[in-house]
């Protein structure tokens, strides 16, 4: 497979047709879509263009991403199908793409979750759909720029070109309360990439070449290499990119736009939200803000503080959860419980706790996505999320039932299920640095299995008392085939994950080394000079 | 899935016999799960409408004619609707087992054909967790140790496959069921094959999932789904023990593998805090799963599901996991004595308490609950005195004898059941004060249930006679010059501590036979009280249930000569602890400090004998002063007072974790958490930014104050106004201007 990959020259054309593909899908999608007349444009057939010519979109740069499992040599560090072109020289801009393992798994998981978003908004979206799907598809694009650029002023434009589409895919076809939630969600993350915009300029004028006639220089690996900062300086700048990246976490406290935004977005809006937006805010603390300044972020003060608020998260989400009575706003807080197991594994800096913490997002995404497609099909039929709306529709529903037990019991991390990969790995990497932080996290594993099986009881289970339940029609075969590859996921990512593992090790070993080697001058030092 | 044998167990004597092919062990269960699975799904699954928001409304119409024969909602625990694929199920179901069982005969066979093993034979199939220096395989290993418990699980779980068929052939989810009973059985055998914690860990917790499961089968009643929950979360609480131990193995010997973990386990050093935190997690995880205080609470509602799942999971193997566990990590628990004597003590304790319940109940199947805490009580006592092949061995007969009861009870409710829906009446079958004389009905039932008795009491030469004496035996013998005595349970000297267990294990040997011979007296002698017309209904249930019945009492009475004592010589003597001796021989001897564990043959006749007589005294105690006749149906009886009503009620332990644990922790989430900190006090702060008067009314009345939201306000309107398509032209142009316009120049 891989031989023929690279006969066609795959690893040198894959990274920017990513790019262009959704872009270009976008465009024609809106042609297609010209002349609807608005309305239900699902019951009058005017959706069925739009849409299905978004999915194959979606479909063929899954099928085109997918190559990238083979292409990708697990063997080595340092960036692989690489892409570099001039892009604006005045500004001393490239567009360089490039993958590590990290960034892999991220990209396929978005255009794994990407296709199936679209195919679930089927008939969940019915007004104004070329749009939709044409900012679904853009929103796919700046999405996979993130992932890919190692440019950093490439990073922030495609960073704000994600937020743009998510924006209106709240808003326009959002819930009752979208203007206020996605005004919330663009206040919070618009303040949160401003300061990392000041951050980067100084970065990029900071590693300028003083031949260049001081032309800034973004790219990823010169700053990284050359930009040697004062302390204040460096904790400085990490405040803006922490800021940037914790509200897109979310951490706690910056968290609370996260179950608004949630609970009024459409469901692939939700999905999207959680199953890649989410992991875009750890993933800048993987590839920025903590390689960038390793010095600031893991000074014993801010790396303490970051730590407790992740635990915080942990706990407090699980206990928010708990308590939920909208099913949908119980799954997003249950996000800022799992995400705080990524800053966790992240900061506790050991390989494991760091595999664990990329394991985590994966497997968030799958479970936690697979979770709000349930909630968005049991939504359509019944127009409600409340939990005290349902009660023993186990009966009537049984497909629908048993695909929801079995990824609560991922969430909740029951070993065969991806979810136990991840939480045991950071859990069992964090005890060897943070012993107490560990098993304070550890008891989430108890308050999980209590929120969701609570809810699980409250909609399934029970007797089915109320007459709207009976006659709910169980999932039809379209919504089956996209749950499916998920459930595969959630097996296969449980039961034998040291293929994903292995292609994440290089890239999780060079994080920590590199901190650790950053970090590691001064301490040798002082030791000396005792 | 790579079959890879490593190159050092290559060499082992197991390698080149059919002992190599016990990954298909669990493979057969978890085939019948799939195959049983799929047919209760495919049967059970009607494709919804390709758009289900516009279909819901016909649908509703179109179907509501076809209710009937669904039954009643929440019925279907007496509907009786055969399934369509029953027959395949009831081939599938327990003939997987039946497979499973005969090739645990067959490795068993090769086991001892090879003399004797010091070294586990370990197969090796694939990486499962590979992180820097973790290495965590995907592995199964073979031993002494677990292939009694292989033998057990299949053994005894096959017998209760064959009981289900007869016991659930009527209910609609029958397919589900032996779904879930054979997934039940493959996480059983994964736990037990398991070569390190996480492999173990899989499946502990994937017991636990089908117990769950199984438990809210009939889900529909809101009971028996709390009762499911209950079981999962307090389960969950023991497995965050687990887990931490597991942490904080690895993080202090770098693996997780059972034969390293031994190999390395003495460099924890002997009684050092380190090693007894360890292990006191470990028994966090175990009083979970094996239903010790302070986590017992959850056994006696999962009988909630139904009897053949009492008596498989929740009986039989499933809660002796942590008996197992401790036995599997015997070399860690005897470098902690004082983590031993905390088992010892909680063991004692658990199985007092749970006796005195047991005391008072008058549903027979909370009695045999409450007996199955205690039991494992006794379990604990053994494996904490370092009396691990007692511990293993009482495992051994409580599945025989302890099966049998449940199953047996099964019979008994199913009997009453049947009764009841022949005349419709709807009154508690499992209740003892409606059952009486059944002896005349169920005559098979009966005598069975009375060898399981006199077993379960202790009364030679039953089964529960010799492993019970074992226990108490061993734990006398522990009181002098063993590293036990010597440790400190909150700083009592271990030796008396040793003593006063012992005393409260003879207790509840007495408590035991009064409540069984109770439980026997109410539900098979004196006058009956089902109802006239109930009466002439009462019948022995099928054959097909029967027989594993009679199965189960053949072993219950000849159990004990698995393991004689080298006082009865009616036999060969201590097979059971000639065959463990491999695994536990050494972690005993340090437990005891090098003393044989055998005392005095003069002392050891008299603890049997005053065992024997105090069994005897209780079920004496119980036929003089129990009087069945007395007893009137439940529905006529009257509420009882003092300590009665406190020991029905279970010590109220339930209500206390209700109040203390479970309501402050949900008010405080409730208020404190979600409404204070999220909304009041975070989204508060937001909102005085925002200058937004009330978040929660319509779009549009966000009030707008400064310059930044004010524009953001109006682009928010300007969303409203339809010019969609426009914004999203905008963005795809804007885009490819900049990703293009310099690019390729």
């Amino acid at each position: 497979m891989r031989e023929f990959l690279l006969s066609v020259g795959y690893d040198r054309w894959i990274l920017p047709v990513l790019l262009a593909l959704p872009l270009i899908g976008a465009a024609a999608v809106l042609v297609s879509g010209r002349g609807a007349s608005g309305g239900d444009e699902v019951a009058t057939g005017a959706a069925a263009r739009p849409r299905s010519l978004a999915t194959w979109c979606f479909g063929l740069e899954f099928l085109l991403s997918v190559g990238l499992w083979w292409a990708f040599d697990p063997g080595t560090s340092g960036w692989q199908q690489r892409f570099d072109v001039a892009w604006i020289p005045s500004w001393g801009a490239r567009f360089t793409l490039g993958l590590d393992g990290i960034s892999l798994m991220m990209v396929l998981l978005t255009t794994f979750m990407m296709f199936l978003a679209s195919l679930g908004s089927w008939t969940s979206v019915r007004q104004k759909t070329a749009a939709y799907y044409a900012l679904l598809l853009v929103l796919t694009a700046g999405m996979l720029g993130v992932f890919m650029a190692l440019d950093l002023f490439l990073f922030y434009v495609m960073w704000e070109v994600m937020l743009v589409p998510m924006y209106f895919i709240v808003g326009i076809w959002g819930g009752q309360r979208r203007i206020y939630a996605s005004l919330k969600f663009f206040i919070y993350t618009m303040i949160g990439s401003l300061l990392m915009l000041v951050g980067i300029i100084y970065l990029g004028l900071a590693a300028r070449d003083p031949l260049a006639a001081g032309v800034p220089n973004f790219s990823y690996d010169a700053i990284l290499s050359t930009v040697h900062l004062e302390p204040t300086v460096a904790a400085w700048l990490f405040g803006a990119f922490f800021l940037a990246f914790a509200v897109k976490v979310p951490m706690f406290p910056f968290h609370t736009w996260l179950p608004d935004a949630h609970v009024e977005a459409p469901t692939a809006g939700s999905v999207v939200l959680a199953a890649i937006m989410l992991k875009l805010g750890t993933f800048g603390f993987l590839r920025l803000a903590v390689p960038l300044f390793p010095t600031a972020a893991m000074s014993p003060g801010i790396r303490g503080a970051i730590l407790t608020l992740a635990v915080i998260g942990i706990v407090y989400g699980a206990l928010v959860s708990l308590v939920q009575p909208d099913f949908k706003k119980l799954v997003a807080y249950s996000s800022v419980s799992h995400l705080g197991f990524v800053m966790l594994g992240i900061f506790a800096l050991t390989v494991q706790s760091v595999q664990g913490a990329l394991m985590v997002m994966i497997n968030h995404g799958l479970s936690t996505g697979a979770l709000f497609f349930l909630i968005g099909m049991i939504y359509e039929r019944r127009h409600t999320r409340m939990i005290a709306a349902y009660g023993g529709i186990a009966k009537v529903v049984p497909m629908f039932s048993a695909i929801l037990v079995f990824v609560s019991l991922s969430s909740i991390g029951v070993p065969g299920t991806n979810g136990f990969v991840g939480e045991f790995l950071v859990l069992l990497g964090s005890y060897r640095t943070y012993p107490i932080l560990a098993v304070i996290s550890a008891t989430s594993v108890i308050i999980a299995a209590a929120y969701l099986l609570w809810a699980v009881q409250r909609i399934l289970f029970n007797p089915l008392d109320k007459p709207e339940n009976e006659h709910v029609p169980d999932l039809n075969r379209r919504e089956l085939a996209l749950l499916a590859p998920i459930l595969a996921c959630i097996v296969w990512l449980g039961v034998y994950p040291a293929p994903v593992l292995r292609r994440m090790q290089p890239a999780a070993e060079q994080f920590v080394r590199l901190v650790e080697t950053r970090l590691a001058p001064p301490a040798t030092l002082s030791a000396r000079g005792r | 899935m790579l079959l890879q044998h490593a190159a050092a167990t290559g060499a082992h004597p197991l390698s080149d016999t059919v002992a190599r092919f016990v990954w298909l062990l669990p493979l057969l269960p978890f085939v019948g799960f799939v195959i049983n699975g799929l047919l209760s799904l495919t049967s059970a699954y009607k494709a919804g409408p390709s758009d289900p928001s516009a279909a819901h409304d016909e649908a509703h119409a179109a179907v509501s004619h076809e209710s009937e024969e669904h039954g009643a909602p929440g019925d279907d625990h007496h509907s009786i609707a055969r399934h369509r694929s029953a027959g395949l199920v009831s081939l599938v179901g327990p003939g997987v087992l039946v497979l499973a069982f005969g090739l645990a005969l067959a490795i068993f066979a090769a086991m001892r054909g090879v003399g004797e093993m010091h070294a586990p034979f370990v197969q090796q199939y694939f990486s499962w967790m590979p992180v820097g220096d973790l290495q965590i395989n995907a592995a199964f290993q073979l031993d002494q140790l677990s292939m009694v418990m292989v033998l057990v699980i299949t053994g005894v779980g096959m017998l209760i496959h064959v009981f289900s068929v007869g016991y659930m052939q009527d209910d609609p989810g029958y397919p589900r069921y032996f779904a879930y009973l054979n997934l039940f059985v493959f996480f059983m055998l994964v736990l037990v094959l398991g070569a390190n914690y996480p492999i173990l860990f899989i499946g502990w917790e994937g017991v636990g999932l089908c117990s769950y499961l199984l438990i809210g089968y009939w889900f529909s009643d809101k009971a028996n789904a709390d009762a499911g929950k209950k079981a999962f979360i307090v389960n969950r609480i023991g497995d965050f023990g687990f887990l931490v131990a597991m942490f904080m193995l690895f993080a202090n010997l770098g693996t997780l593998d059972f034969v390293s973990v031994n190999a390395a386990a003495s460099s924890l050093g002997a009684g050092s805090v380190l090693v007894t935190v360890i292990c006191l997690f470990l028994f966090l995880g175990c009083a979970g799963k094996s239903a010790q205080i302070p986590l017992y609470v959850w056994l006696p509602d999962a009988m909630a599901g139904p009897t053949p799942v009492s008596a498989l999971i929740h009986a039989a193997t499933m809660v002796t996991a942590g008996v197992y566990l401790i036995a599997r990590s015997n070399a860690l628990f005897s470098l902690a004595p004082s983590a031993s004597l905390t088992v010892v003590v909680v063991g004692s304790v658990t199985a007092i308490f749970a006796a005195s319940i047991g005391l008072k109940q008058w549903d027979i199947k909370k009695v045999l609950a409450y007996s199955t805490v205690s039991q494992l009580g006794y379990m604990f006592v053994a494996v904490g005195s370092g009396a691990y092949v007692a511990g293993m061995f009482h495992l051994m007969t409580h599945a025989f004898f302890k099966a049998l009861l449940f199953l047996g009870s099964g019979s008994v409710i199913y009997a009453m059941h049947r009764a009841y829906h022949h005349t419709g009446k709807h009154d508690d079958a499992q209740d003892m004060r409606n059952m009486g004389g059944l002896r005349t009905y169920l005559p098979i039932t009966w005598a069975l249930m009375w060898a399981a008795t006199l077993a379960i009491a202790g009364v030679p030469p039953f089964a529960g006679f010799f492993s019970k004496d074992e226990i108490l035996g061993s734990l006398f013998a522990r009181h002098e010059g063993s590293a036990l005595a010597q440790a400190h349970f909150l700083g009592i000297p271990g030796n008396i501590v040793i003593l006063s267990c012992y005393v409260l294990g003879l207790a509840t040997a007495f408590m035991t036979a009064v409540y069984m011979t109770r439980m026997m007296l109410y539900t098979f002698h004196g006058p009956n009280r089902t109802g006239d017309r109930e009466r002439e209904h009462l019948a022995e249930a099928p054959w097909v249930m029967t027989g594993p019945l009679v199965a189960l009492g053949i072993l219950s009475v000849v159990g004990g000569w698995f393991n004689l004592p080298g006082i009865i010589p009616a036999g060969p003597v201590g097979v059971l602890e000639h065959w463990l001796e491999p695994i536990v021989g050494e972690s005993t001897l340090r437990l005891t400090n090098g003393a044989p564990a055998e005392i005095a043959h003069s002392t050891e006749l008299m603890l049997i004998g005053v065992a024997v007589l105090i069994a005897l005294a209780g079920i004496a105690l119980a036929f003089v002063r129990l009087k069945p006749e007395r007893l009137v149906p439940a529905s006529a009886s009257p509420p009882e007072h003092g300590v009665e009503e406190v020991l029905l009620n279970k010590y109220y332990v339930d209500e206390l974790y209700d109040a203390a644990i479970v309501q402050p922790i949900v008010a405080t989430s409730r208020s404190l958490l979600w409404r204070g900190i999220d909304v009041g006090l975070i989204d508060g702060l937001t909102r005085l930014f925002l200058q937004s008067k009330d978040d929660d009314s319509a779009p549009g009345a966000v009030r707008m104050g400064g310059l930044l939201p004010r524009s953001l306000g109006w682009f928010g309107s300007q969303l409203q106004s339809g010019q969609v398509g426009t914004y999203a032209w905008v963005l795809v142009i804007g885009m490819l201007f900049v990703l293009g316009a310099f690019s390729f120049r």
